[in-house]
């Protein structure tokens, strides 16, 4: 809070302060850049963090809300063996339906992997039952039991263990998003750093000067931390403006583009990005008053 | 309000003007009667050895002192002491009555403002007009909007009124002699320490120099100047009561009239 308050009165601080910094162009060039750069940077990952999220809530909510049985019996009492599955099942609590998938539905699922000629109905493929639980969802254990006597050929899939390593699998990507988020702050903040001692050094005589007539280190750093941030602020703002245009012409999500066609902002999720000039003048403001005030002490 | 000569009367054409508004405002109390910068058995080391020690110094308010001595005897080091840019290695520095070892970052910077240093080589920031330059000790304060006023007065004091829009770079070593006194009197100061103020300048300007530090002198500033110039000193002592102190073999000795 205190620094937030540190950085608003900085940013509405002293004017003349700021003139007795001389504009120095290698620097203002590299903030600039960095903080371009690494927002640019900064939108794809949160992008990335919240389409991975996304995702795992999809795959969780979809995959949480259907099973399949699966019946393999003899031909001859296929018919009896998922007439009897599905009577039981719509017996079952927690079943909101269950349908057999038809023989086209069959062939459709298995149409990837042995092509569009396969004749299902010669092979001895299992029978699918899909289940769609209602809002508590079955007891898992003992549905099974009751299948075990009733229909010996049935075996129930919950999902759970195709689900478990996909939401893992999506949460951990959105880690990765978020964790390149902390990388780009922290290497923007190291840059900025970098940045400002350079530039604190070459006004090592500008610094003596304001020390000869009175300049507080607050004073003397508040000069440059005033540029830097806004320096930071400009940049960051051109690259998350940048960032946003390339994510807008990514190709649409559609069916078979799958995860990444869907990279991108939906909803509220398009504020996100606003957040990305605000922080790096945050980082920068930090950056430089810790890299000012120390250097400052260290030319003492 | 008190009138003065103009201190360059000889310079420009003969007129007279009032003492600058500012002069005698510092409303900072508490050195009145007192010394304002005081050393006490003061030693200074460099590099191993002892630059000098046992040194006592005491400058009392409206007090005018020169400060000689071989080159390399410790005369800057001396005046960086007095302003705090250096901490003694022993024996105790007080400015304006607080233990300068004692005193945090931010106290020094305190203590500068109530101290105006020249310099030989008179440093400026070189990309602000000499006008911005001589303000700003005020800016530094935070009172550059209730002493702006004030400036073209001192501008005018120390004759650099047509200068005030140009860069140092462009001003000639005379000017920013003078410029360099303007900053450092701008705050109305307790005490003016310069060193070798006239070493780059040409008698005449020295001349001129002297008149604004025995004007300042002669409104209760503390005047402590370091000079090899012993002319400059002898036109001083007919102009003002100063005393003259000479660093020799480690030591403060009191030198000339002063023995």
């Amino acid at each position: 809070m205190l620094g937030l308050l540190r950085l608003l009165a900085l940013l509405t601080g002293d004017p003349q302060a700021d003139r007795a910094v001389p504009p120095t162009g290698f620097t203002a060039r590299l903030t600039l850049f960095t903080a371009g750069a690494m927002a640019f940077l900064a939108v794809f990952a949160l992008a990335l963090s919240l389409a991975t999220g996304r995702l795992a809530d999809r795959w969780s909510a979809e995959l949480a809300r259907t099973s399949t049985l699966r019946i393999s019996a003899p031909a001859d009492q296929m018919a009896a063996q998922t007439a009897a599955a599905v009577k039981v099942l719509e017996t079952t609590p927690g079943v909101a339906s269950a349908r057999p998938l038809t023989d086209d539905e069959q062939k459709a699922l298995l149409e990837p992997w042995f092509g569009p000629d396969l004749p299902v109905e010669t092979l001895p493929i299992p029978r699918l039952i899909e289940i769609v639980e209602d809002g508590d969802g079955y007891d898992a254990a003992g549905l099974r039991a009751r299948l075990q006597a009733e229909v010996p050929g049935a075996v129930l899939d919950d999902h759970t263990r195709w689900r478990e390593p996909l939401v893992a699998a999506a949460n951990r990507l959105r880690m990765l998003g978020f964790s390149a988020i902390v990388l780009i702050a922290a290497s923007t903040a190291a840059m900025i750093t970098l940045a400002a001692q350079a530039a604190l050094a070459a006004n090592a005589q500008v610094i003596k000067v304001m020390r000869l007539v009175g300049a507080r280190d607050t004073y003397i750093a508040g000069a440059f931390v005033r540029r830097f941030t806004l320096r930071a602020l400009t940049g960051a703002a051109v690259g998350t403006l940048a960032g946003i245009v390339a994510i807008l012409l990514l190709p649409r999500a559609d069916a078979a583009g799958g995860f990444l066609t869907g990279l991108g902002f939906q909803g509220t999720g398009w504020l996100w990005p606003l957040v990305i000039p605000p922080l790096a003048a945050v980082t920068a403001f930090f950056a430089t008053r810790a890299a000012a005030l120390r250097t400052l002490r260290e030319q003492s | 309000m008190a009138k003065v000569l103009h201190p360059f009367a000889g310079f420009r054409p003969a007129t007279v003007i009032e003492t600058p508004r500012f002069f005698g405002q510092n409303t900072q109390t508490g050195t009145k009667g007192t010394s304002v910068i005081e050393l006490e058995n003061v030693a200074y080391s460099y590099g191993g050895g002892e630059l000098f020690s046992e040194l006592n110094l005491t400058l009392a308010p409206g007090s005018f002192h020169f400060l000689t001595g071989p080159s390399g005897a410790g005369k800057t080091t001396l005046l960086k002491l007095c302003y705090g840019e250096l901490i003694a290695t022993s024996g105790q520095v007080r400015l304006f009555g607080a233990d300068a070892r004692a005193m945090d970052r931010d106290g020094i910077a305190m203590a500068r403002q109530r101290i105006g240093v020249v310099h030989q080589d008179c440093q400026f920031l070189d990309h602000l007009p000499l006008a911005e330059n001589v303000a700003l000790p005020l800016s530094v304060a935070g009172r550059l909007s209730e002493a702006a006023g004030n400036l073209g007065d001192l501008l005018a004091w120390v004759g650099l009124s047509e200068q005030a829009a140009q860069l140092p770079p462009q001003l000639s070593g005379g000017e920013r002699q003078r410029a360099a006194l303007a900053r450092a009197v701008i705050m109305s100061p307790d005490v003016i320490i310069a060193d070798e103020p006239t070493g780059n300048i040409d008698w005449e300007m020295s001349q001129r120099l002297l008149t604004l530090l025995v004007e300042l002198n002669r409104m209760g500033k503390a005047v402590l100047v370091a000079t090899h110039d012993m002319n400059l000193i002898r036109a001083a002592k007919a102009q003002v009561q100063a005393r003259v102190l000479r660093l020799k073999g480690r030591r403060l000795q009191a030198a000339g009239a002063d023995l």
